[in-house]
Order: structure tokens, then C-alpha cells, then sequence
């Protein structure tokens, strides 16, 4: 059964609640090149989730006390609209972002040659306009495709996916009822071309074999969504007249 | 194009994208070689020439070069040099020694002042991209009058055009001084309307550059040129 009370989360004929199968993904949808004011941007819809993406960038790091000499600072800020969720968010930092904005300057900075910009900051703003589990994927997806856009070198792009349990049962991409009542969530990022991994989280409990067959999931999933985000950023600079 | 991105064969490639086997190739700029394999580190069409592959990028910051023409605007003036805005990662450094008048200690400011442009050489990069600029040399000055205008840097070879053609046939449309810099800067001096015009053309060039009929929306462009005084 699931994680809280008897929420039932899986149908009678093994579908889930939004008839997706077990290793369905939600809709995907990336664009680039949305915000003519920055360097790079992105937007991904990823099933009712709308992350936007900005970079800007590479700039001279400021405060000073935060260059580095010899690469560059990525400085993530993701943050939640106010309006983002059905209860209103309190706009401002607060732990859960800190802890996002912190994971995928991380998994950035792995990704990003960074030594080839000394003394620079590049600017990754993630702004989650809504929300609706999995949005640090969907932010990662986001900041990925922003990044490639605004032409910083990078030896692969992240994909952000994740997988959970609910009723006993591995699904792929959880949605919100699945997120709130499942018992276990698994987001990873990552590297499509090479299959590296540059970030991952867990929450609640999964098996070896059930971790094995979630990360299985996310392979799969991070192969299609990658495939879209190639496609969103041909499509800026591919398009039909081209 | 003088990119060589004309042939219908060239692949647009995504970070991480492999281009091909390392085999005998050098690997050149916006691409690293992993595992035997050429890998694509940045948004562009891939080029091949003299057994080197690289990727032109789509996008990109300006980098400066040592020897680069640049239009930099005046970020901060000491007593004795100037932080100019080179539209780069990081401000140029332009040292009293290096500027074109005879300035006394503390007079910097008489010469040059916040938000004036100039038109510099990259006098100097060093590892840690610390610019020093110079304004010694030919033509190189204070721009006192005219319009500055920012495009992509990616975009310059286009607007330019194979021998500068596309650049000789704005001035001559516009009967205006276009002057380019590396840094994306583009400084238009001449009357409202050759201005005005040239400034449509290099908003056209923004929009449009990476196209492969640019040429075809620029001469379009071209004819519709018209002094408010011929009408």
C-alpha cells in the first residue's frame, strides 16, 4: 500500500491513476531561446510542471571571495513562483531551494568546462512557474538546454528523470499524488551520451533490485527527453528556412 | 559564406554529441576528444578543414584576443587608466601610457569619462583574462559621435560578408562610417537616416544571421532604402 494511509494509487487493470503505463513518462515539451534578454534560456513542460531557464554569463565573479582561479563559479538560483503550487509560496530562498540550487550547481559544474572560464561566475536562474512534482528534474532539464543555448561548452547535457515506488511498484516519473503518497522517490541527472550520472537523490526506501529497475526506468526516460531537448535547440537555429 | 556553412551536408551538433572517430583528426575549437571519439562541446555546425574538426558555435561570449578591434565603453576611471566595458567576461584595462593624448597624473577623467565609447586594440590577454587595451595606433580613438549597436559576436563574419561585401555594400547604402568590432559592437556614424537604416539592417543580421538566405533578406533589405528627402 502506499507510503500515508490507503490512498490508492494504482488501478485495478496495473495502470496508474493517469492511466499512464508503469514506464510511462509525462509529456515532455522544451523550447530555447525564450528570453531575448539573456545569454541563453529554456523552457520545459514536463507533464503540468513549467520550469524556465536563464543563463547569463560568463561574467567576472562577484563577490571577489568566490572566484576561483583557476575555473568558474556556477551560480544556481532555483526558486518556486508564489503561485506555483495551490498553497502559495512565500517568495524567497528558503532551505528546500537552497538544497536544489546547491545539488544542480553541482551536477552543473561536472558537466561545464569550467576551466576554461578563470575568475568567471555564469548565472543559472531556474524560476518553477508550476509545479507538480519533479521539478528539480524538470529545473535541470531546463538549466541544461539554457546552458547549451547560450553557448557555454559542455562535454554532455544533464537530463533530469526520476523514478519512485508506490504500492509496492516501481513507476517511472512520479506525479503529484504519487509523490505525496509513494514510498520512494528517486531523481537523477543524467549524462545521455556517455550514461554517467551527475547527481542523485533518494527519498524513502527501495531494494537493490527495485533501485536497479528504477534507474533502468530513468536511463530509458533520460534517452527520450534527451532526444526532445536536441530537438528544441535544432529547432531555434534548424528550422524549416534554414 | 566564408564559414563554410553553405553545403546542405552541414550537421548541427548539441553538447555531447559525438562528431566522429578521433582517427588521425586534431580536434579544434568547441569540441574535446574522449575515449577515441570527437565530442561536440558546444551548440553549432560542424567544420572540417586541414584534418582539424571543430564547431562553429551558434551562440557564444565574446573572448578577447590580443590584436582584436574593439568598440568599449568607459566602466570606471581611475587617476591614471580606465576600465573600459569590452562586452567581455571580464573589463579591459586601458593604462594612461597606452591611451593617445598626454595625461597627467589625476586628468584621466578630462580625456574620457564614464560611459564614453572608444574604439581600442586588445593590446594583451593574459591566462587569467586580464585585458590590457590600447589606444595607440591608427584610427584607434574616442567616439564622439554616431550610434553603437551590439549583435552576436557568431553573427560578425555574416554581416561583414566574403571580403567584407556585405559590410562595403551597408556603407554604400547608407552613406554612413560602420566601423565592426570583435566584441559585437558595431559603431554607425552618418546622418538620421543612414543611422536609422543601418541599424534596421544589423537588427536584421541579429534575427536572421544564422540563416541560409540571409543574404537574399540583407540585398531585400538593401532596396528598400529611401532618404526621407528623395521622396
Amino acid at each position: 500500500m502506499g507510503g500515508y494511509g490507503d490512498v490508492q494509487l494504482l488501478r485495478d487493470d496495473g495502470l496508474r491513476l493517469d492511466g499512464r503505463k508503469l514506464d510511462e513518462s509525462r509529456p515532455v515539451s522544451i523550447q530555447a531561446g525564450i528570453l531575448p534578454a539573456a545569454d541563453g534560456s529554456a523552457i520545459v513542460t514536463h507533464g503540468l510542471n513549467v520550469a524556465v531557464a536563464a543563463v547569463y554569463g560568463p561574467m567576472e565573479a562577484h563577490p571577489r571571495k568566490i572566484q576561483r582561479q583557476d575555473r568558474a563559479v556556477i551560480d544556481v538560483r532555483y526558486n518556486m513562483a508564489p503561485f506555483s503550487t495551490s498553497d502559495r509560496i512565500r517568495p524567497g530562498y528558503n532551505r528546500r531551494s537552497r538544497e536544489i540550487s546547491k545539488v544542480t550547481a553541482e551536477a552543473l559544474e561536472s558537466v561545464v568546462l569550467v576551466e576554461r572560464f578563470p575568475r568567471s561566475k555564469i548565472r543559472v536562474e531556474i524560476e518553477i512557474l508550476a509545479a507538480e512534482a519533479g521539478t528539480r528534474c524538470a529545473g535541470i532539464t531546463a538549466a541544461s538546454v539554457a546552458l547549451a543555448d547560450a553557448g557555454i561548452p559542455m562535454r554532455d547535457m544533464i537530463v533530469g528523470v526520476a523514478s519512485g515506488k508506490i504500492e509496492d511498484t516501481v513507476v517511472l516519473d512520479l506525479d503529484k499524488a504519487e509523490d505525496n503518497y509513494g514510498q520512494a522517490d528517486l531523481p537523477v541527472g543524467i549524462l545521455p551520451n556517455t550514461g554517467e550520472i551527475a547527481f542523485l537523490q533518494m527519498d524513502g526506501d527501495l531494494s537493490p533490485e527495485e533501485f536497479d529497475l528504477a534507474m533502468e526506468y530513468n536511463f530509458k526516460a533520460a534517452k527520450e527527453i534527451h532526444e526532445i531537448m536536441v530537438d528544441a535547440l535544432k529547432a531555434r537555429y534548424d528550422g524549416g528556412d534554414n | 559564406m566564408s564559414q563554410g556553412r553553405s553545403g546542405a551536408e552541414q550537421r548541427l551538433v548539441t553538447p555531447g554529441m559525438t562528431i566522429g572517430s578521433l582517427s588521425g583528426m586534431r580536434v579544434g575549437s568547441g569540441a574535446i576528444s574522449q575515449n577515441d571519439e570527437i565530442i561536440a562541446t558546444k551548440l553549432g555546425w560542424v567544420r572540417e578543414l586541414n584534418g582539424t574538426v571543430s564547431v562553429d558555435p551558434i551562440n557564444s561570449p565574446y573572448l578577447p584576443r590580443s590584436g582584436d578591434l574593439v568598440v568599449a565603453h568607459v566602466a570606471e576611471v581611475r587617476n591614471n587608466l580606465w576600465f573600459m566595458d569590452i562586452n567581455g567576461s571580464f573589463q579591459g584595462l586601458l593604462p594612461m601610457s597606452l591611451a593617445p593624448w598626454k595625461v597627467e597624473f589625476g586628468q584621466a577623467r578630462q580625456h574620457m569619462d564614464i560611459g564614453d565609447a572608444a574604439l581600442a586594440r586588445v593590446q594583451e590577454v593574459d591566462e587569467c583574462h586580464n585585458v590590457v587595451l590600447t589606444m595607440k595606433g591608427v584610427g584607434l580613438r574616442r567616439l564622439s559621435q554616431g550610434a553603437v549597436v551590439e549583435v552576436p559576436v557568431n553573427h560578425l563574419d555574416r554581416i561583414r560578408g566574403d571580403n567584407n561585401s556585405n559590410l562595403d555594400r551597408m556603407k554604400d547604402t547608407s552613406d554612413c562610417r560602420i566601423i565592426v568590432g570583435e566584441n559585437g559592437r558595431v559603431w554607425i556614424d552618418g546622418d538620421d537616416d543612414g543611422i536609422s537604416w543601418t541599424r534596421e539592417a544589423l537588427a536584421i543580421a541579429k534575427q536572421h544571421g544564422h540563416k541560409k538566405d540571409f543574404d537574399s533578406i540583407m540585398k531585400k533589405h538593401e532596396g528598400s532604402f529611401a532618404r526621407k528627402g528623395d521622396a
